[in-house]
């Protein structure tokens, strides 16, 4: 599913922060990535959604290579990815039915057909009656998952997350981890990124660490 | 279509719309889009008349010089006549033959009138106008031409009829030299063009300013939404669909400002017209402006659009496409 050889990612100004990392991904496998701030988890995630391009080495997602893409047709290929943010990204002017929406109505959707789908990932992630409010009227825990349900609601065969608990205390860390548990139990490959190492090592989950842009560990997370 | 996952289907071939209907709702969207604008304009008035006066007042300049241009012109088109031609006959012609010469003349549908001032009346006439009288005592003969001053035919007094009437009355035996004065013409016709020249010059950089203000505030609308455009990138928006309602933005500003132009040329006109009536009046002429046309008013809404559009254009053409998500 996600395959990185031998990549390594130097920033203008020379900081380089991933340095010949190479792993394996499979299909519906549930993934954590883990290291120090600064160890390149979130150059990693950026190199896997397009946001930047590796210096030396490839990068691929189900068997295309990343390069290969043009500028142009980045955003068709950003579609086939759920992507999950520590700040939860929302659009705060916007209800929380527009926000879900957004991914359909980009690929074409009519407002009607599109309500139906975030009704049904809202839902999911439990907060079917929010449709009308708006992001600010929603605590922390609860705007994590309004943008996990955008992250779903087109059905993206991958799901990225970066620090998705990063703000939460461990009751509802815990409780967006299973979500993307149901996920993954239902055919889509999950990789999160986190810094939290106690969550980690009650799940045990295969994990990849991540030390000053090296890959030290890949299997399940010691201690 | 899926770019990574060629197997899976997704987007609006998932819920099985039809070409046809892809096609209609890509208008539908489109209007959907154009009235978001719309209302976005609505919620920050203020902001967005500024800019809508700007644009219409920008081009209400050029529109009012046109106006006074193409005026200028149909008052040139009466004047545009040549009056006379001044004929300078052989001096070896006898009385007699310079008769028969006029009446010939007058008898030619393409002549009005012809009127003969005999080459003694002229040295008398010049006498009296020159003061050279003494001087003019001492020839021992006169030295003037008999002279016809002949009128066209009404038909005949365009600039490039009477030219033509002047080439052929200079062709005539009795005809040692023709004149049609027509150096006042050409004086009045390089004073509208330079006119008409410097109002394309202005009319040109008040368009390019009015592209750059609709730009410039196009652009502090995209810095504006900044995040929502990052948020758009990161869930697959192209570059196209996040530009689309700002192209509409610059739409709804020529649509609104074409219609500011309209009315303040037309105020600008009623006003100036008051004072051309002034003038007219004391000339003893029935003359008043004439605004613009239908047509002209179209063509005018139809740039001030075309202006916004641009603009607009400029604007997301370079700042969209720099906005990448971090």
């Amino acid at each position: 599913m996600i395959k990185f050889e031998q990549v390594s990612k130097t920033y203008p100004g020379g900081f380089q922060a991933l340095n010949q990392v190479s792993f394996h991904v499979e299909p519906g496998e549930m993934v954590f990535l883990t290291g120090h701030s600064g160890a390149g988890k979130s150059t990693l995630l950026k190199l896997i959604s397009m946001m930047e391009m590796p210096t030396a080495g490839r990068v691929m997602i189900n068997g295309h290579d990343l390069r290969k893409i043009g500028r142009r047709e980045i955003p068709y290929a950003r579609r086939d990815i759920g992507m999950i943010f520590q700040d939860h990204r929302l659009l705060l002017d916007k209800t929380i039915l527009d926000n879900v929406a957004l991914p359909l109505l980009i690929e074409g959707y009519s407002m009607q057909e599109a309500r139906k789908r975030v009704s049904a990932a809202l839902e999911k992630v439990g907060l079917g009656d929010k449709l009308r409010h708006y992001p600010m009227m929603l605590s922390g825990g609860e705007q994590q998952r309004v943008g996990i349900a955008r992250a779903i609601v087109n059905k993206p065969p991958l799901l990225l997350a970066d620090e998705p608990t990063g703000n939460l205390d461990p009751k509802l860390s815990l409780e967006i981890i299973r979500l993307f548990e149901d996920f993954n139990r239902l055919g889509t490959s999950v990789l999160i990124a986190t810094h939290d190492l106690g969550l980690i090592s009650r799940l045990r989950y295969r994990t990849l660490s991540l030390k000053d842009g090296r890959m030290i560990n890949d299997g399940l997370a010691e201690n | 279509m899926s770019l990574l996952f060629r197997s899976r289907n997704q987007g609006a071939q998932q819920v099985k719309i039809s070409g046809f209907r892809r096609f209609v709702m890509f208008w539908v969207h489109n209007a959907q889009q154009a009235v978001a604008s719309l209302g976005e304009l609505v919620r920050y008035p203020f902001a967005s008349m500024m800019t809508m006066a700007v644009l219409g007042l920008s081009l209400t300049l050029p529109a009012t010089l046109y106006v006074v241009v193409k005026n200028t012109d149909n008052v040139g088109a009466n004047w545009q006549q040549a009056s006379e031609i001044t004929l300078f006959l052989r001096k070896d012609l006898s009385a007699q033959e310079v008769a028969t010469f006029t009446k010939r003349l007058s008898l030619s549908a393409a002549i009005e009138q012809v009127t003969w001032i005999d080459r003694d009346t002229g040295l008398a006439e010049f006498r009296e106008a020159s003061g050279f009288g003494d001087a003019l005592n001492s020839l021992t003969e006169n030295p003037l031409p008999d002279v016809l001053l002949v009128t066209p035919a009404a038909d005949q007094r365009a600039p490039n009829a009477a030219q033509q009437l002047l080439v052929s009355l200079r062709q005539e035996r009795e005809v040692e030299e023709a004149r049609l004065d027509i150096a006042w013409l050409e004086k009045f016709e390089a004073l509208i063009q330079l006119v008409r020249d410097g109002f394309l010059a202005l009319a040109l950089l008040l368009c390019l300013s009015v592209v750059l203000i609709v730009g410039n505030t196009i652009r502090l609308n995209i810095s504006s939404k900044r995040d929502e455009i990052m948020v758009m990138k990161l869930v697959g928006a192209t570059d196209s669909y996040i530009q689309r309602p700002f192209m509409y933005t610059g739409v709804w500003y020529g649509i609104v400002g074409g219609l500011i132009a309209w009315l303040a040329t037309a105020v600008l006109i009623w006003w100036l017209d008051g004072a051309v009536r002034a003038v007219s009046q004391l000339y003893e002429s029935q003359f008043s402006l004439q605004g613009l046309t239908f047509n002209e008013m179209m063509v005018l809404w139809l740039l001030a659009i075309g202006l916004g559009l641009l603009g607009s254009y400029v604007a997301v053409r370079k700042h969209v496409a720099a906005i990448e998500p971090q």
